[in-house]
């Protein structure tokens, strides 16, 4: 369980980095490894080179932003998901975000996790993608002197891929901010033991009316597929009703009908596609709950 | 390479490569076992070290990233030569350590949290070491030992490196 050698480098600054990267192809940026680095070791990645952008002190922070497409919340690529798990702006204003991140991997993994590094690694059962999917999140990278965005829905295209430009760093995920004051979220996920990779995860957030009724609702599904899904016409269904678990079922069967979920050892095919099903309800139910503000959020326990 | 490493308190300037781990630093360079080389790909949490005081795993990252970091090892929580510090002194007293292979992990995922939560609930607790895996299945002592260290630690002989 030892890497390839390699060389190291620490980067200065995102320029650096993304210069490095592109002169390179054997070069891999490493920001909290706690995947790549578990790669590495099994001699899964071989990179010749890492490049670290851990201490680029320009790359971590939380804040509030206004941009034409309404106001968000901001992260840098290498804020730590600890840091995101307990900051009180997130809790706020992206509560769905908060209540994913406490499934990632252990306290001592989320230590070291960066938001950016599990977006830009891009496995289909990671919390922060289907979050970022499910909230139309933006992305934004550097590269070759430039900033560019690019929304979450188009950034993963398989399971560890993306269609971040080689030589590019992904700098910041910008998660918008619902209005109102009736909000409320819900995140479930099946794993073999808690806080292992997901077999299926869900995620809801719901905003409701004076009278109960579901005014603007967002449903993803993670790990199932090769990259987190949208439930667009399930949304389009279950909107300006009163979110009835059996109606929610029925939009949500119909709408992943089509798809061909993952199989392998742990869950088929058919167990991930009956599993979302009930995930995504009870996602729903407790974003309800959460938005009337009946019950305290239930930490994701789902079985 | 050569790199400066602050380890227990102490700066130490040593060559490594750049793929050595800082588990494998700190075990083979340093000479501190009590970090300790379980599966080392970052499943089983036996390699805990503190790094700038947050329990993180030393098989996942390389040594040459905690340059400019304090990294705590067991070795580094106790008051003095042959002591114990008050959480290995409740492992000891509520039989928390069985084969001791996940013991020095557990203690220092525990001053973690004390340090930063001095009354968990059982329920933090479990989370806290949820984590670590204990071959011999002795969670309910090794949860046993963590609140005892709590409770001990609330008291008034508080050791002055354990009070933030």
């Amino acid at each position: 369980m030892k890497a390839a050698p390699f060389e190291y480098y620490r980067a200065a600054d995102i320029d650096e980095a993304c210069a490095m990267l592109a002169a390179d192809d054997g070069a891999r940026l490493i920001a909290g490894g706690q995947t790549l680095v578990p790669m590495m070791v099994m001699r899964l990645a071989r990179p010749t080179r890492l490049i670290d952008i851990n201490r680029i002190a320009t790359l971590s922070y939380i804040r509030q932003e206004t941009h034409k497409d309404g106001e968000g919340v901001a992260i840098g690529a290498t804020t730590r998901q600890c840091v995101v798990e307990r900051d009180a702006t997130v809790a706020a204003k992206v509560p769905l975000l908060a209540c994913a991140i406490p499934n990632i991997g252990h306290a001592a993994t989320r230590a070291r996790g960066t938001i950016g590094g599990s977006l830009a690694n891009a496995d289909p059962a990671a919390e922060c993608a289907l979050v970022a999917v499910t909230l139309d999140a933006v992305l934004s990278y550097r590269e070759g002197g430039k900033t560019a965005e690019i929304p979450a829905r188009e950034f993963f295209v398989g399971p560890m891929v993306t269609c971040l430009p080689a030589g590019a760093c992904l700098i910041s995920a910008r998660f918008p901010v619902w209005q109102g004051d009736k909000i409320g979220v819900g995140f479930h996920e099946v794993n073999a033991r808690r806080s292992d990779f997901a077999f299926v995860s869900a995620a809801a957030q719901v905003e409701l009316g004076a009278d109960g009724t579901c005014k603007r609702i967002a449903i993803g599904v993670g790990a199932a597929t090769d990259f987190p899904l949208r439930l667009a016409s399930a949304e389009q269904q279950l909107k300006d009703t009163a979110l009835d678990a059996k109606a929610v079922t029925a939009a949500v069967r119909e709408a992943i009908a089509d798809i061909e979920p993952l199989s392998d050892l742990h869950a088929s095919a058919e167990y991930r596609r009956r599993a979302a099903v009930h995930l995504v309800t009870r996602a729903v139910a407790d974003a309800r709950t959460h938005a009337l503000g009946t019950k305290p959020q239930e930490k994701s326990h789902a079985h | 390479m050569r790199i400066e490493l602050k380890v227990n308190g102490m700066l130490r300037t040593i060559e490594v490569e750049p793929r050595t781990t800082l588990l494998d630093c700190l075990r083979d360079v340093l000479d501190l076992k009590g970090a300790h080389a379980g599966c080392e790909h970052g499943v089983c949490g036996a390699c805990t070290v503190l790094f700038d005081g947050v329990a993180v795993r030393a098989c996942l990252m390389f040594a040459a990233q905690a340059a400019g970091s304090e990294i705590t090892t067991v070795e580094g929580i106790t008051p003095g030569p042959g002591e114990l510090s008050p959480i290995q002194d409740a492992f000891c007293e509520t039989h928390g350590t069985q084969c001791g292979y996940c013991t020095p992990a557990m203690v220092l995922v525990a001053h973690a949290l004390l340090a930063d939560n001095p009354a968990p609930t059982r329920e933090e607790i479990v989370e806290a070491i949820s984590g670590n895996i204990c071959r011999c299945t002795g969670y309910a002592q090794i949860v046993e030992a963590i609140a005892l260290a709590a409770e001990h630690m609330r008291g008034v002989n508080r050791p002055p490196s354990l009070t933030k």
